[in-house]
């Protein structure tokens, strides 16, 4: 095991981690005490300096989002923390908010300072019941102890509410506009962009939205500094000015075919083979990978044979993958046949699309029924070409719907036609099948 | 005589100030409002809207577009066991587990028993993929679980 000491994981299986007294007996809030001592500037421009990139899946910079809001906007300035985590394979925020939720809302109440919100929302999937009172019990120590409500901390004029907002099974509100629209009391549609939520967000004004663990990451970049938060992790790669580096620590989430599934940290950069080797205990049974999902189950797939893929924000794109997504790696052993997976992936997108925009609902749809026929031992060899036609015409990438739910659709589709597509090809021969157990219960 | 309660009323009015305007407590009060009655009639639809100061329609569109919100005709039992059936889940046993249930209690997911105690569903990914297979009672998860443990906990089930 790597001698790397974790950061984000620390409180973890500590006694008590979720409360105030144990989490300031560990070092805890001194990363506010920190930021309340510089300008809400000083911290944003800290924030940019550290690199840090979001967590929740597109990884955009987040000290440069924060500056995309309005200047001596009148307020108020909303802050909307994601955290929906429903992207299969995923549960590094569930993790970070039952064992540390202080954590997390330190990092809030940092972000709040830094973009003068006034008022943040936590979104948190209905699902998580144990993290929502976690943090609700949280949240009810901090405005005991004067650290949240008026004059935060004894600062004056840093007026700062929490409020948690319990989602209702919907993935669509891990995008952060379907987010924003749930939050108003509406169906969770996504919206056209721009304007982006920075200019025009919740309620109509400027909104600040990030994901949890990328709030963990901005109370250490207080308290243990920029240099050590840049310690860590791939630099940018200087022939490619598009690329903005990935730097600090990482929890990796590992699940299906290995032996310890976990939560795992480790700095930006790991690869996939050293995850599942060093970490999860190899693949089960003594069997061999096929394949893994590198980062959720939008982004598509790595075969074995690509396993040295380096789990940062530009290395699985170098595998055309769709990108890091949330570094959630799904491993799937030699046996498993890749019309499974598939099937799988493709009846999730469907299920998940909200419907707004045709060329998803309808292609996510026929895509799972495509796929449900080779199961069966009856497609063609001419169904291949059909995917590839749907899975080409759906997503921002092709620009013909509003989020980027239809290209984590395309993106196993995509990937598996390119990379395993001798098997498709030999299942579709041979009338190979295999079971839906699900099939035959029927139900809605 | 109202649908809501007066104290369930006070429980949705004292989060208004939690929000700049009042249709944003929709979700909150859909929950309060199924927590209780265990749907949501469309009396309540209509007495949510008159407190929230919005149309009907505009709570039935948000209800609707969650598939968790029940009507009186699928009204659920008093506890709610949802099954994985997403990617990690079914690589290690989810949807036979979901498929062991269905049989030994005789539902479809989506199905609540005769005797209204439990109500079974599939779920996507429930955010707990290290310990597949796993299930939600309710809003507690219970991961790594195998048919026989399922079982013996939806028995145990209080009413
Ligand atoms: C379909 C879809 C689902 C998403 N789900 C989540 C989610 O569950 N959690 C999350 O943090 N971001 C999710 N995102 C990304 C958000 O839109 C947004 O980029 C993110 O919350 C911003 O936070 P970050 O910059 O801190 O990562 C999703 C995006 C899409 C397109
Ligand atoms: S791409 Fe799909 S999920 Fe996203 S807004 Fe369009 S229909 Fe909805
Ligand atoms: S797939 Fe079942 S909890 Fe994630």
């Amino acid at each position: 095991m790597p001698t790397f000491e974790p950061v984000l994981l620390r409180n973890v299986g500590v006694k008590d981690s979720h409360t105030l007294a144990v989490y300031r007996e560990r070092g805890g809030y001194r990363g506010l005490d920190k930021a309340l001592a510089l300008s809400p500037a000083q911290v944003v421009d800290a924030v940019k300096a550290s690199g840090l990139r979001g967590r929740g899946g597109a990884g955009f910079p987040t000290g440069v989002k924060w500056t995309f809001l309005p200047k001596d906007h009148p307020g108020p300035i909303y802050m909307c923390i994601n955290a929906d985590e429903s992207e299969p394979g995923t549960f590094n925020n569930r993790i970070l908010m039952e064992e540390d939720p202080h954590q997390v809302l330190e990092g809030m109440i940092i972000g709040c300072y830094a973009t003068r919100a006034t008022t943040a929302y936590l979104y948190i999937r209905y699902e998580y019941g144990h993290s929502y009172r976690r943090l609700q019990a949280a949240i009810d120590e901090l405005y005991a102890a004067g650290m949240l409500g008026r004059n935060v901390c004894g600062k004056d004029g840093f007026h700062l509410d929490i409020y948690l907002h319990r989602g209702a099974g919907a993935y669509i509100c891990g995008e952060e506009t379907g987010l924003i629209e749930s939050l108003e009391g509406k169906r969770a549609w996504p919206r056209i962009k721009p304007p982006f939520p920075a200019i025009e967000g919740a309620f109509r004004k400027p909104t600040v939205v990030n994901n949890i663990e990328t709030m963990a990451c901005v109370t250490h970049i207080l308290n243990l500094g920029v240099e050590w938060f840049k310690s860590m992790g791939i630099p940018a790669d200087p022939k490619n000015p598009r690329d903005a580096g990935s730097f600090g620590p990482k929890l990796y989430c590992v699940s299906g075919h290995v032996n310890k599934p976990g939560c795992y940290e480790a700095p930006l950069g790991l690869t996939v083979r050293q995850l599942i080797d060093d970490f999860a205990g190899g693949v089960w049974k003594g069997r061999k990978a096929k394949g893994c999902i590198p980062g959720g189950l939008s982004m598509g797939f790595l075969t074995e044979a690509e396993f040295d893929c380096k789990l940062d924000f530009a290395d699985p794109g170098k595998y055309r993958c769709l990108g890091l997504g949330t570094a959630a790696v799904i491993v799937f052993d030699d046996q498993t046949p890749i019309v499974d997976v598939l099937y799988n992936s493709c009846r999730f997108f469907s299920h998940e699309s909200c419907g707004q925009c045709t060329p998803c609902r309808e292609g996510t749809s026929w895509m799972t029924k495509i796929l449900a026929r080779i199961r069966r031992g009856e497609g063609e060899l001419s169904d291949l070409e059909v995917l590839g036609d749907v899975e080409r015409g759906i997503g921002l990438t092709p620009g013909t719907t509003i989020c980027g739910l239809a290209d984590g659709a395309a993106w196993p589709v995509k990937n598996a036609l390119q990379k395993f597509r001798p098997e498709l090809e030999d299942w579709i021969r041979n009338k190979r099948t295999s079971v839906d157990v699900l099939a035959a219960l029927g139900g809605h | 005589m109202p649908m809501l309660s007066p104290a369930l009323r006070e429980r949705i009015q004292a989060l208004f100030p939690r929000y700049p305007n009042k249709q944003a407590v929709t979700l909150p009060a859909l929950h309060m409002v199924q927590d209780e009655l265990r749907c949501v009639p469309a009396e309540a639809i209509r007495e949510i809207a008159e407190l929230l100061e919005l149309h009907p329609a505009q709570v039935h569109d948000t209800l609707s577009f969650y598939g968790f919100f029940r009507d009186p005709d699928r009204k659920l039992g008093q506890h709610r066991v949802w099954v994985c059936r997403s990617l990690p889940c079914m690589l290690r046993g989810g949807e036979e587990l979901l498929a062991h249930l269905c049989g030994k209690l005789h539902l479809r997911p989506g199905e609540t028993s005769t005797d209204g105690k439990v109500t079974l569903e599939f779920a996507e990914c429930l955010g707990a993929c290290e310990g597949a297979p796993c299930l939600l009672v309710n809003d507690d998860c219970h991961l790594s679980v195998t048919p026989q443990q399922a079982e013996e906990m939806i028995a145990g089930l209080g009413s």
